[in-house]
């Protein structure tokens, strides 16, 4: 029976396992929304700007494992993806987007509403489709989730003229891939691995760096396996936090630009790095050519072009990490490694990063810890972009996998509110808490009209300083504090939440933070607390752009308690 | 490190879109390159693609493995280091006047050139060869005047059965 291309595209989409669909409709995508009423089993979460679904399925995917799917119309649809896709692109996440586009006649003669996205999407996906023929597509679905979803994951666009949506032709879902040009190495090389293991069973003083592929990659148990048997303290990148227990003894927290101070330090007098599943990004390493001066280096990352990139490296494990971990646990020895372990319990006493400083004011590293309390761990964090991203990825303890949900690479503000819906509706059961900064959240603040509409139950904390926090900080420290554009005036968000039927609370003191976030947690929907906080709080530590990790500065426990201490 | 020219060789699926793939990848890594000649291959739907890059080799292996990851791209090789033979073609139309003309039409014989087109003010010249023979060539014919000259960038290929 012939099936029209729009028929097809949810035929397939069903075939691929996808439930929810994130988009907003136009002209050129009303072809395949008028086909989605045949098609009940998947939800379509109606947003209110394409990058809110973007955002959205990027979410949605990092909680799932799954691609997320979104949906936008030609045009200005597709480019109003753009920032979405770019952030799922730099942080691995798998995405499908899938764009309208004008009918075949008049592509390329600069139809309404027509954009090259293809073009525009080549450097922030990890492939694209411009689908020309109704009986290309069902295969076009299959490789893209596959390409989407496998080795390193990202987004991969597909755009769909709308004649195409519906041209009619018979439907076959393939059950075969031919992509003669894509491999995915899973297994790490076995001399490599024993290469390896030798370093490790050889290090005094080992650090691993865990990143997101320990995440992306699902292999929690092997990693802590893996620590443990050889005692290795583990260092994180920012989107390595969730992929090891922050309670445990060896976990040093996050390292880079504002790690803590035991983990720049262990890194920086590392006598061996094993880095799993991340990318030496600035933000992480600081300045390179002073970076871990003494360490020789382990790389394992699925990502062959990612081996020496940007720091070189002395053994390069290519494989999935849950594989290679496997691998690389029958081949270590047991250590204990006293001596560095002292060392690294040393530091951890000597610099104060996680303590939270004395002060009548509302300071955010409370609010977060408070979260933190309030859970117990037991929640996903989602944040913005910024001081709020910094404060929950230091002051919140990331006990349960996968826990932790932030944009790291693109790193662009406003990502909070809709990632936070995608992780909701992707892990229902599960309490979602969205930080956001009060710049941030107004970048996309629309979104709360999808939430109220899709009865989406996040809990979102404002960190309302009523700047431009991250940025102030920068002119504080490296500006003469010249706040140049970066004081806001903003509305009531209290208001704007009662505007979009969503309940919440305004928080001035230290004393009203536990209640309220016990209200937000006991409101059966979404919840917004807007917290006033210190308007000029910093961030700490802080590595000063173009020094090395171990150039941090931090204030001291006098400054943090005054005479008390 | 240096920068010196590698040139790689990559097997790329005949589809819409693919060279503008692999140029769009050398400009957003700031890659240089130097030649790109594309044409059929032996396999049926894939071309090969010679590239001239100019880059130490750490930055030119970066870029042969962001180049092979392109799902179009099947296989890149870097063989720079290999014993390999290249070819270049140019088209060279050079001022010819009555009195010029025989000595030019001497030194084309000597490069086993070929003269592929006369015209009461030019001869127009066909040359193959590596970059060296066709800069030699271009060198001599400039003190006559070159009127326009069009090259293909180098096509390249490993010496010896293995492929």
């Amino acid at each position: 029976m012939k099936k029209t291309g729009a028929q097809i595209l949810c035929e397939s989409l069903i075939k691929e396992g996808v439930e929810v669909i994130f988009g907003i409709l136009g002209g050129a995508v009303l072809p395949l929304y008028d086909t989605f009423p045949q098609y009940p089993q998947l939800r379509h979460i109606l947003v209110r700007h394409e990058q809110g679904a973007a955002h959205a399925a990027d979410g949605y995917a990092r909680a799932t494992h799954k691609a997320g799917v979104c949906v936008a119309t030609s045009g200005p649809g597709a480019t109003n993806l753009v920032t979405g896709i770019a952030c799922a692109y730099m942080d691995s996440a798998p995405m499908i987007a899938i764009t309208g586009q004008v009918a075949r006649p008049v592509i390329g003669k600069d139809a309404f509403q027509e954009t090259d996205i293809t073009g525009i999407t080549i450097p922030i996906t990890k492939h694209n489709y411009l689908v020309t023929d109704v009986a290309e597509l069902a295969k076009t679905v299959k490789e893209a989730f596959h390409i989407a979803q496998t080795g390193r994951p990202g987004p991969v666009l597909i755009d769909i003229p709308r004649d195409v949506q519906q041209e009619q032709t018979d439907f076959v879902y393939p059950d075969k891939i031919d992509l003669p040009g894509y491999k995915v190495i899973s297994r790490g090389h076995p001399a490599q691995i024993k290469k390896a293991a030798k370093l490790i069973n050889e290090a005094e003083q080992p650090v691993i760096i865990a990143g997101r592929g320990i995440i992306i990659s699902q292999a929690y148990d092997e990693f802590k396996e893996f620590a443990e048997k050889a005692q290795l303290p583990v260092a994180h990148t920012l989107l390595g936090l969730g992929s090891f227990p922050g309670n445990h003894i060896l976990d040093l927290g996050m390292m880079g630009m504002h790690g803590t101070g035991c983990a720049n330090m262990a890194v920086q007098n590392a006598d061996l790095l094993i880095a799993i599943g991340m990318r030496f990004d600035d933000r992480a390493t600081a300045n390179t050519t002073e970076f871990a001066p003494n360490a020789r280096i382990i790389h394992i990352d699925i990502d062959p072009a990612e081996i020496g990139k940007n720091v070189p490296v002395d053994i390069p494990v290519v494989g999935d990490i849950k594989s290679v971990l496997t691998a690389l646990n029958k081949e270590i020895e047991r250590r204990e490694h006293v001596d560095w372990l002292s060392q690294i319990e040393q530091w951890r006493y000597e610099y104060p990063s996680l303590e939270i400083r004395q002060s009548d004011e509302l300071l955010p590293q409370y609010i977060i810890h408070q979260i933190y309390e309030a859970t117990q761990g037991n929640a996903l964090v989602v944040t913005g972009v910024g001081q709020n991203q910094m404060f929950a990825a230091r002051y919140f303890t990331y006990t349960k996998p996968n826990s932790f949900i932030s944009a790291g690479g693109l790193a662009p503000m406003g990502f909070e509110l809709p990632a936070a819906m995608g992780v909701k509706i992707g892990r229902p059961e599960e309490l979602v808490w969205c930080v956001a900064g009060d710049g941030g959240f107004q970048m996309t603040i629309q979104e709360l009209a999808t939430i109220t509409q899709e009865n989406i139950a996040v809990k979102i904390a404002i960190m309302n300083n009523g700047y431009l926090g991250m940025v102030r900080q920068w002119q504080e420290l490296f500006y003469g504090r010249r706040y140049v554009d970066t004081k806001l005036w903003n509305p009531d968000f209290i208001k704007i939440a009662e505007a979009y039927d969503i309940s919440g609370v305004r928080v001035k003191h230290r004393e009203e933070v536990i209640p309220a976030i016990q209200k937000a947690m006991e409101s059966p929907g979404a919840f917004l607390i807007d917290f006033l906080i210190e308007p000029e709080e910093n961030i700490y530590p802080i590595v000063p752009p173009g020094e090395s990790l171990a150039r941090f500065f931090e204030p001291s426990r006098t400054e943090l308690w005054g005479e008390k201490f | 490190m240096t920068d010196t020219k590698h040139t790689l060789v990559a097997l790329v699926e005949d589809k819409p879109g693919v060279l503008n793939r692999v140029a769009s990848l050398f400009r957003r890594r700031s890659f240089n390159i130097e030649s790109l000649a594309v044409g059929g291959s032996e396999h049926p739907g894939l071309s090969r693609m010679t590239i001239v890059a100019i880059g130490d080799s750490a930055q030119v292996e970066q870029v042969r493995k962001q180049l092979e990851k392109l799902i179009n791209v099947v296989k890149v090789s870097d063989i720079t280091e290999e014993d390999m033979v290249t070819r270049e073609l140019a088209l060279i139309k050079v001022k010819a006047t009555a009195s010029t003309r025989s000595e030019i039409m001497q030194i084309v014989n000597i490069f086993r050139a070929n003269i592929v087109d006369v015209s009461p003010g030019s001869l127009t010249v066909e040359v193959t060869g590596d970059e060296g023979k066709v800069n030699s060539l271009l060198g001599l014919l400039r003190d006559f005047g070159v009127k326009e000259v069009s090259r293909t960038g180098r096509i390249a290929l490993t010496r010896g059965s293995s492929s």
